[in-house]
C-alpha cells in the first residue's frame, strides 16, 4: 500500500533523511523507533505534507498513487492520517464541529455524500466509547483545556472517525501516564484492521507492550539502519540504541574500506 | 513562507456589493451652507424647530476642528465638495410597499435583502435606507397595533414631533464632536422608534443601508426609546457601490433606555472597503451612544465591521440609572489598506452599574486595527464593576494591531479589569486542520470563526449565519 523509496528530505535547511526505503502492506503495524534527532519524526511529518519539510529525492506511492505531489488535504482525502504529538488548539471551534468538517471534507474527496447531523451524532456516540472519550470534551473548543491524556485520546477518536487506509501515530506515548497509555493503546487495537496498515513512532518500547507490531524498524541518522520482528523492540529496550549505531558505524565503515 | 502566502491570497477578496443601481436621483448642488440647510429641511417639509436645531448644529460646526487623535491616515476632506442630499426620485408617492420602485427592490434583493420576502416569511421589520432617504418599512402596521413606532426619521419628525423634541440630541447633543455636529446639520434620514411601556417588541427591528449615488455623504440619524419596561433588539446592515472615490458616512445612532427597559444594538457594517492598494472606500465616522438613563436599564452594542476604508466609531453606554448594564461586543477586520479604530466608552455614574467589553480585532493584508475604549467610573458609583477583553488575531507580516485603553476610577468600590493578547493565526492550527482534510480556505473562516465566537453568540441568530458569511467572504480567495 505504501511504498516509500529513497527518501531524502530535509528541514529548514537541514538535511534528515538520508535514503528511506519501507514497504508497508495492507493490515500491518510497523514501529518505527530510533534516538533522539534520528529523524523519525521528520518522516512522519514528510508523509504528512507539512510545510518547511521538503523531500529532495525519492518516491512515495500510496496505492501507486504520487503522494509527494498532494497537497495535505489532498493526502487526507485520499486515507492518510497523523495523530500529533503535540495536538493543536482551536479556541472558538467545538471539537464536534471541527470533525465533523472534516469528516465531510474527506468524504467530499472520495466522493460521498456528506453525513447530516442525526448521523454524524450517532457516529460520534459510538466512536467516543471506543477511548472513553467524555461527551463533555466532544463540545468544547477543540484541545483547549485538555489534559495531555485527553488531547492524545481525542487524536485516537478523530482517526477513529477519519477511518484512514494509513495511521501515522508520532510519539503518541509521550507524556501519559499509565492508565491513559492503556486507554490510548485499547483505542489503537481497536483500529487494527485487514483494510488499514499502521505506522507507529515512538522512542520508547513501553508502547509496544500494549500494540504489538508486525515490523519493527530502527532509524538512526536519517535511515533506516536495522529491521525485524517485534523482538527487536525488546532487544533495543535491553540494550538501548547504543549498539545498533555502533553497527551501523562499523558497516558504514566496512562499505568505504 | 508558504503559509503566509496562502493567507494572503485567501484574504485578497473582491467586494461582492459593489454594483450601481441607475436610478434617477433629486440631489442638491455640491457643497454646505445655511441655505442648503433649508433646503434639506423644506424638501422633508420639516417643521422650523427642526430648521433651527439644524441651524445651531452648523453654525457650532464651522467653529469646529476635524479631530486628529485617531489612528488612522487619510488625505483632507473638501467638505465643500460633497453633496449633502440625494434622494432616490420616486416616481410617485408610495401609499404601501408593493408601490416601492422595481429599480430599489431589484437592488435591495441583489443584496439578499428582499423587501416582499422580509414581508412575508422571516418576521424582520425591515426600514430601508437609500442614499439618504428612508424608501420602505415592513411591517409598520403590526407593530402599531402594539403601540410600536418603527419609521423613517423624516416621518416622526412629521407625525411624532413631541417625541423628537424630548429626547433628539438629549444623547449625542448637536455640539458634540465634528462629524456629530456635520450630521446634526444635514441628516437627511434614518430611522425612529419607539417601543412603549412593558412592551416586548416580538420581532427584530431592522434598517439597511445603501450608499448609491456618487460623491455623496450619507448621514442618517436613528433615534431608539425604550419606554420603561420594554424590549427591542435592533440590527442594522449596510453597504455601498464600488467606487474609485471616498466618500463619507457621519451617522448618529442615540439610544434611550428607561426604567427596567434594555435595547440590544446590532451592526453589521459592510461598507465598500476600497480597492486592495487603497483606492476609494467609504470613511465611515460614527457617534453612536446609549443613555442608561433608567434603573435596571441595559443597553448591549454588538458590531461585527468588515467594511468601510476608515472606521472611526465608539458605540458607547452612559450608565446613569442604578443597577444599569452596558455591554459592547465588537469583531473589527481590517483587510488590505484598511483602517479601523473602533472601540466603546462606558460612563458610570450610577450605583452598582455594571459593563463588559469584548474587542476581536482581525488584520491582515496591510489592515491597521486599533482598539480605543475608556471606563470611566465616576466619584459615586459605588460598586461600579467593568470586565474588559481585547483580542488581536494577525493575519500577516504587514498588517497591525494597537490597543489603547484608558480606565478612569474615582471611586474605591469600583472593580474594573482588563485583559489582553495578542496571536498570529498560527502555521499550526492550519497543518493541524489541513491533515484532518479541511482545505486551507476553510480552515482559516473556521479558526478567524472560533476567534470571533464569543461576539457572533451575541447577534441575533440570522443575524450571526450571516455575519459568519461575510467573514468568510471578506478573506475568501482562490485557493491553488
Amino acid at each position: 500500500m505504501l511504498e516509500i523509496n529513497n527518501l531524502q528530505a530535509s528541514a529548514g535547511e537541514k538535511k534528515i533523511l538520508k535514503g528511506i526505503n519501507l514497504r508497508v502492506n495492507k493490515g500491518e503495524v510497523h514501529a518505527i523507533m530510533g534516538p533522539n534527532g534520528s529523524g523519525k519524526s521528520t518522516l512522519a511529518h514528510v508523509l504528512a505534507g507539512r510545510d518547511g519539510f521538503v523531500a529532495t529525492e525519492g518516491r512515495v506511492t500510496l496505492d501507486g498513487k504520487n503522494l509527494l505531489a498532494m497537497t495535505p488535504e489532498q493526502r487526507a482525502g485520499e486515507g492518510v492520517f497523523l495523530a500529533f504529538q503535540y495536538p493543536v488548539e482551536i479556541p472558538g471551534v467545538s471539537n464536534m464541529y471541527f470533525l465533523k468538517t472534516a469528516l465531510n471534507s474527506i468524504r467530499k474527496h472520495r466522493g460521498l455524500p456528506e453525513l447530516d447531523a442525526v448521523d454524524f451524532l450517532a457516529m460520534m456516540k459510538e466512536k467516543s466509547k471506543l477511548v472513553e472519550m467524555d461527551q463533555a470534551l466532544l463540545t468544547r473548543s477543540v484541545n483547549e483545556g485538555f489534559s495531555g491524556g485527553e488531547k492524545k485520546r481525542n487524536e485516537i477518536l478523530q482517526m477513529a472517525v477519519l477511518e484512514p487506509k494509513l495511521g501515522i501515530l508520532d510519539e503518541t506515548d509521550s507524556g501519559l501516564d499509565i492508565d491513559a497509555l492503556q486507554v490510548v493503546a485499547k483505542g489503537i487495537n481497536a483500529l487494527r484492521s485487514p483494510e488499514r496498515a499502521l505506522i507507529v513512532v515512538t522512542h520508547y518500547q513501553r508502547l509496544l507492550n500494549y500494540i504489538t507490531p508486525d515490523f519493527v524498524h530502527v532509524l538512526a541518522g536519517g535511515r533506516i539502519v536495522k529491521s525485524g520482528g517485534k523482538e527487536l523492540a525488546l532487544e533495543l529496550e535491553k540494550k538501548g540504541y547504543g549498539w545498533i549505531e555502533e553497527e551501523n558505524l562499523k558497516a558504514v565503515g566496512a562499505n568505504a574500506r | 513562507m508558504a503559509t503566509n502566502k496562502e493567507i494572503q491570497e485567501l484574504t485578497s477578496l473582491d467586494y461582492k456589493y459593489g454594483f450601481v443601481t441607475d436610478m434617477d436621483a433629486d440631489a442638491a448642488p455640491r457643497g454646505l451652507n445655511e441655505d442648503i440647510i433649508r433646503l434639506i429641511s423644506a424638501k422633508k417639509g420639516e417643521p422650523d424647530f427642526m430648521l433651527e436645531w439644524r441651524l445651531k448644529a452648523y453654525r457650532r460646526w464651522t467653529t469646529m476642528k476635524e479631530p486628529s487623535w485617531a489612528n488612522v491616515h487619510y488625505p483632507a476632506i473638501n467638505y465643500q465638495d460633497m453633496i449633502y442630499y440625494s434622494a432616490p426620485k420616486p416616481k410617485k408617492a408610495l401609499k404601501s410597499l408593493d408601490e416601492v420602485d422595481p429599480d430599489v427592490r431589484a437592488m435591495f434583493s441583489k443584496l439578499g435583502i428582499s423587501l416582499e420576502e422580509q414581508k412575508r416569511l422571516s418576521g424582520v421589520a425591515v426600514d430601508a435606507v437609500v442614499d439618504s432617504v428612508s424608501v420602505a418599512t415592513t411591517f409598520k402596521a403590526k407593530l402599531a397595533e402594539l403601540g410600536i413606532i418603527f419609521c423613517s426619521f423624516s416621518e416622526a419628525v412629521r407625525n411624532h414631533p413631541d417625541l423628537i423634541k424630548k429626547y433628539l440630541g438629549t444623547v449625542v447633543p448637536y455640539s458634540d464632536n465634528f462629524f456629530a455636529s456635520l450630521n446634526s446639520a444635514v441628516f437627511s434620514d434614518g430611522s425612529f422608534c419607539y417601543v412603549p411601556k412593558g412592551v416586548r417588541c416580538p420581532m427584530e427591528l431592522s434598517t439597511y443601508f445603501r450608499i448609491n449615488a456618487a460623491d455623496t455623504g450619507q448621514f442618517e440619524r436613528t433615534l431608539i426609546i425604550a419606554d420603561e419596561g420594554s424590549y427591542v433588539s435592533y440590527l442594522e446592515g449596510c453597504s455601498a457601490p464600488m467606487r474609485d472615490t471616498n466618500q463619507l458616512h457621519a451617522a448618529v445612532v442615540e439610544l434611550v433606555a428607561l426604567d427596567n427597559a434594555e435595547i440590544k444594538y446590532s451592526t453589521i457594517q459592510n461598507w465598500y472597503p476600497g480597492d486592495k492598494e487603497g483606492k476609494g472606500g467609504i470613511y465611515n465616522f460614527v457617534t453612536k451612544r446609549g443613555w442608561c438613563k433608567g434603573v435596571n436599564s441595559k443597553i448591549s452594542w454588538t458590531q461585527v465591521e468588515t467594511g468601510s476604508a476608515i472606521t472611526w466609531k465608539y458605540p458607547s453606554c452612559v450608565l446613569q440609572g442604578d443597577n444599569s448594564v452596558g455591554e459592547f461586543y465588537s469583531v473589527a477586520l481590517a483587510n488590505h489598506r484598511q483602517q479601523a479604530d473602533t472601540g466603546t466608552k462606558m460612563i458610570h455614574i450610577g450605583k452598582n452599574t455594571r459593563s463588559t467589553i469584548i474587542s476581536k480585532g482581525i488584520s491582515a493584508g496591510h489592515g491597521q486595527n486599533s482598539y480605543r475604549g475608556q471606563v470611566k467610573i465616576y466619584k459615586g458609583a459605588t460598586g461600579a464593576r467593568n470586565y474588559s477583553q481585547c483580542d488581536s488575531l494577525l493575519m500577516s507580516d504587514t498588517c497591525g494591531a494597537h490597543t489603547f485603553p484608558n480606565l478612569e476610577v474615582n471611586d474605591t468600590s469600583a472593580k474594573v479589569e482588563h485583559e489582553a493578547s495578542t496571536s498570529k493565526i498560527g502555521e499550526d492550527q492550519l497543518f493541524y486542520c489541513k491533515q484532518r482534510g479541511i482545505s486551507a480556505e476553510d480552515a482559516v473562516n473556521m479558526i478567524v470563526n472560533g476567534f470571533c465566537k464569543q461576539v457572533f453568540k451575541e447577534l441575533p441568530m440570522e443575524f450571526a449565519v450571516e455575519a459568519q458569511k461575510l467573514l468568510s467572504v471578506s478573506l475568501e480567495g482562490s485557493v491553488g
